[in-house]
């Protein structure tokens, strides 16, 4: 049924038959008559950011953790421009999002008007693809098809360039019958020759890894479903990027934790000595792969991956199959249990032996201390408290900001479901933990979400309070505070003779002051002993707070793989290793290039 | 490859070859800048480049590229072009043997005496077709492959050549098959 209706009514409209519930805005001259038409109804419910790209973000975690699509609306001009930096992130950690920017009208583009910016131009490298409407009779189709591509295939961010008076002129609407594109079509199945070959492959593997990432949570929980069946089915061990933490539980015996750069040593050393690496969903990153003709030298490898372009990207494989990762491991599944190849048991044993002795140098451990709180034990007490009675049973989700305490919540923080961790792997964004968090709390009103945040990150979009405590969005923000910009800070220990060249945060504020002044609740903590109980007391409050954890100020993250090294040249806590080393000597001149 | 990089290995040591890409793609505002802006952004490069509207009910339009990369770097080039939402379909002319590829030129030679004599020569000589002339100019038009235009923009250099229009490679695969 087909409907006369203002192209601003048209948007609202689109955005309640694709079943949306949550809008992430921020309102300006270009896109009035959509808030206007927003007023006029209860079902689409407008969150009020406090910079576009907290926008972004809310809309990121609340698509990673609901798989839905994060919707964005904002203004032309600096509103778009500040959305930019969430649209990157969006894109390089593939989250399906469709935001909607206002343009100037159409007659005045190009004519330098006032809030005029090319965001089509500007935002066609950081997104999935984008549309500028000029044609109210487009319209209908743009925004369904938006979500369509922003969902399907390798998700990614949809940018709706709409120019206020397409929002003003009326035209015919009428909801698709079919959501789709009238050319795009990724493949979802893979191709079942070479799924065949991969599955006789894996039968004869002797020392085989899996490799999951991100890919697997994209696809849905099916697929983590299905990935932790073939997983049991083989017996083989499995490893996950920071991107695909969660779609295979952490507290079983065959995982062996995140791999790559600050991945632990029977992930690493196990990617580097394996003969068959079945890589699904991840896509050979420079953080995984570290030194490349180092990387995994005398294995086979097979990568099921729904885009194309990332197959032989980095690295060369064996076998690529193109499918989503739920398909295709539904046939694997399928074809192993028919075929039930004889896997070499002594072979695997031998493995698994091989890794236990990898495990046992417990690569995580670290010197404990019972005068600071050391931002390891931080994590390791949270996670505690979030499976203790003070957490009544809630689901917990994490979101992080980006550096030290992003790698201490990835390495101790155990995830046992997909969905429920939210960081910002690809693009690496600081400022990014509080609007996720804020994005997950709204999809998700009666779970735990708390933000693991470093000092220095949690100040880029600090302003967020403002919208946690209006919409009442109780997200704890678990600030590891070393009063360091920690990551730089290794990196200058690590590169350049400990010069620490504008890393420390000078003048930071008073954290509890500061969540107060935002009406939320602020708590401080120096005292392991007292980290438990204040831990606690954080996790049963009903409202937002900033806990200020004061951590170890010179504590580094290990283990680590420095750039320009191989997988079998990691550096371990100094706890750990026998003689002591002088890890400003490590990396050599060359690696001191890379990032 | 330099062995300290965890970077995408640098495949100078690889041979690099010509390639000739047929871009089928939705004739929307925007696409050619998407196209360009994906080899530039991705360190591609373009040697060549045409585009037109090829069938206009359906608002199709067909580019030629051709570019210049390791077997590795063209098999990227084709998966991120795919990628694109209102790319249709790539494909590599060059795969099955070479393709029919043409150019067109336009050269403008001024001059008098015997240089024009002999600029008319080379052009009939060439099978260039007569445009425009004056007393004391030609524009000449020849169609052929591009090392046939590079050799009667060389001659025409020597005549009095001012200005050259090319429209970069025209191309299509040999045989019955089509796109
Ligand atoms: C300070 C810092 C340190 C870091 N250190 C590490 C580290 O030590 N270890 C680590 O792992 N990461 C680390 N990262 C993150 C790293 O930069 C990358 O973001 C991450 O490794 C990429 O994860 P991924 O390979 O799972 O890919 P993603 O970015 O999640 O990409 C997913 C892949 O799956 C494919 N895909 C998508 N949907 C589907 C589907 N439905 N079916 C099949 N395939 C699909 C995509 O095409 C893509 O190739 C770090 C980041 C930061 C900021
Ligand atoms: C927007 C942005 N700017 C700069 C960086 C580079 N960077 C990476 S980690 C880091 C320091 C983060 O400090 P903090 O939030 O205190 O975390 P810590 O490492 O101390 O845990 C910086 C500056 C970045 N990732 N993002
Ligand atoms: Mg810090």
């Amino acid at each position: 049924m087909s409907e006369m209706m203002t192209g601003a009514d048209m948007v609202v409209r689109a955005l309640q038959d694709q079943g949306v519930e949550h809008l992430f805005g921020y309102p300006g001259g270009a896109v009035l008559p959509i808030y206007d038409a927003l007023f006029h109804q209860n079902s689409v419910q407008h969150i009020l950011v406090r910079h576009e790209q907290g926008a972004v973000h809310a809309a990121e975690g609340y698509a990673r953790s609901t798989g839905k699509v994060g919707v964005v609306l904002v203004t032309s001009g600096p509103g778009a421009t500040n959305a930019v930096t969430g649209l990157t992130d969006a894109m390089m950690d593939s989250i399906p999002i469709v935001c909607i920017t206002g343009q100037v009208p159409t007659h005045l583009i190009g004519s330098d008007a006032f809030q005029e910016c090319d965001t089509v131009g500007i935002t066609r490298h950081c997104t999935k693809h984008n549309y500028l409407v000029k044609d109210i009779a487009d319209l209908p189709r743009i925004l369904h098809e938006a979500f369509y591509v922003a969902a399907n295939g390798r998700p990614g961010p949809v940018v709706i360039d709409l120019p206020k008076d397409i929002q003003f002129q009326t035209g015919l609407y009428a909801r698709p019958t079919s959501s789709q594109h009238k050319t795009y079509r990724p493949t979802v199945k893979g191709d079942l020759d070479q799924i065949r070959k991969a599955v006789e492959m894996i039968g004869a593997a002797r020392r085989p890894i899996f490799y999951t990432g991100g890919g697997v949570i994209n696809s849905g929980p099916h697929a983590a479903e299905l990935l932790r069946e073939m997983v049991r089915l083989t017996g083989y061990p499995i490893t996950s990027t920071l991107m695909g933490l969660g779609a295979y539980p952490a507290s079983d015996r065959q995982f062996l934790g995140m791999l790559g750069m600050h991945g632990t040593y029977e992930a690493n050393l196990a990617m580097h000595d394996c003969d068959l690496m079945i890589c699904v969903g991840a896509r050979f990153d420079d953080r995984i792969t570290g030194r490349i003709d180092a990387f995994s030298p005398n294995s086979h490898k097979i990568h099921i991956d729904i885009d194309p372009s990332s197959i032989n990207k980095n690295v060369k494989v064996d076998v690529g199959i193109v499918g989503d990762c739920g398909h295709v491991l539904e046939d694997m599944v399928r074809l192993f249990r028919t075929t039930s190849p004889q896997i070499d048991k002594p072979a695997l044993k031998e493995w698994w032996a091989q890794i236990e002795r990898w495990r046992s140098r417990k690569c995580l451990a670290y010197r404990p201390s019972s005068e600071v709180i050391k931002p390891q034990y931080a994590v390791e007490r949270l996670f505690a408290a979030t499976k203790a009675p003070v957490n009544r049973g809630r689901e917990t989700y994490i979101t992080t900001e980006v550096g030290q305490h992003q790698m201490w919540a990835a390495q101790y923080f155990g995830f046992e479901e997909p969905n429920h961790w939210m960081t910002s792997g690809g693009l690496g964004t600081m400022g990014y933990g509080l609007p996720a968090a804020i994005g997950v709390q709204l999809a998700h009103r009666d779970a735990l979400v708390v933000d693991i945040a470093g000092e220095a990150s949690i100040l880029m979009n600090i302003q967020e309070m403002s919208t946690a405590v209006q919409y009442r969005a109780p997200v704890k923000i678990f600030i590891l505070n070393n009063e360091y910009m920690g990551m730089v800070r290794q990196w200058q220990e690590l590169l350049h003779g400990g010069r620490y060249s504008q890393s420390y945060s000078e003048s930071l504020p008073d954290f509890v002051k500061l969540a107060e002044a935002y009406g939320a609740v602020g708590m401080r903590c120096d005292k392991p002993d007292d980290l438990d109980a204040a831990i606690a007391e954080m996790i049963a409050v009903d409202r937002p707070v900033i806990f200020d954890c004061v951590v170890d100020k010179s504590e580094n993250c290990f283990p680590m793989i420095p750039s320009g090294k191989a997988h079998n040249e990691m550096i371990l806590n100094e706890y750990l290793s026998e003689d002591a080393q002088d890890i400003g000597s490590i990396i050599d001149e060359k690696g001191k290039m890379l990032v | 490859m330099n062995s300290q990089t965890h970077y995408p290995a640098q495949t100078v040591s690889q041979a690099v070859h010509r390639h000739t890409l047929a871009i089928i793609v939705d004739n929307e505002p925007g696409v050619l800048a998407r196209i360009a802006g994906l080899f530039s952004g991705r360190g591609y490069n373009i040697e060549s480049l045409t585009v037109s509207e090829t069938e206009h009910e359906k608002h199709i339009s067909r580019i030629t590229i051709v570019t210049a990369g390791t077997t590795n770097v063209i098999e990227q080039i084709k998966f991120h072009l795919l990628r694109l939402v209102p790319v249709h379909r790539v494909d590599d002319l060059t795969v099955n043997g070479e393709a029919v590829e043409r150019e067109l030129c336009m050269v403008k030679v001024v001059g008098k005496g015997d240089h024009r004599v002999e600029a008319m020569r080379l052009a009939a000589a060439f099978g260039a077709r007569t445009l425009d002339a004056t007393l004391e100019s030609f524009i000449f038009e020849l169609t052929g492959a591009s090392d046939e235009i590079e050799r009667f923009i060389k001659l025409m250099t020597v005549v009095g050549l001012t200005e050259v229009a090319r429209t970069g490679i025209a191309a299509m695969s040999r045989g019955s098959e089509s796109l």
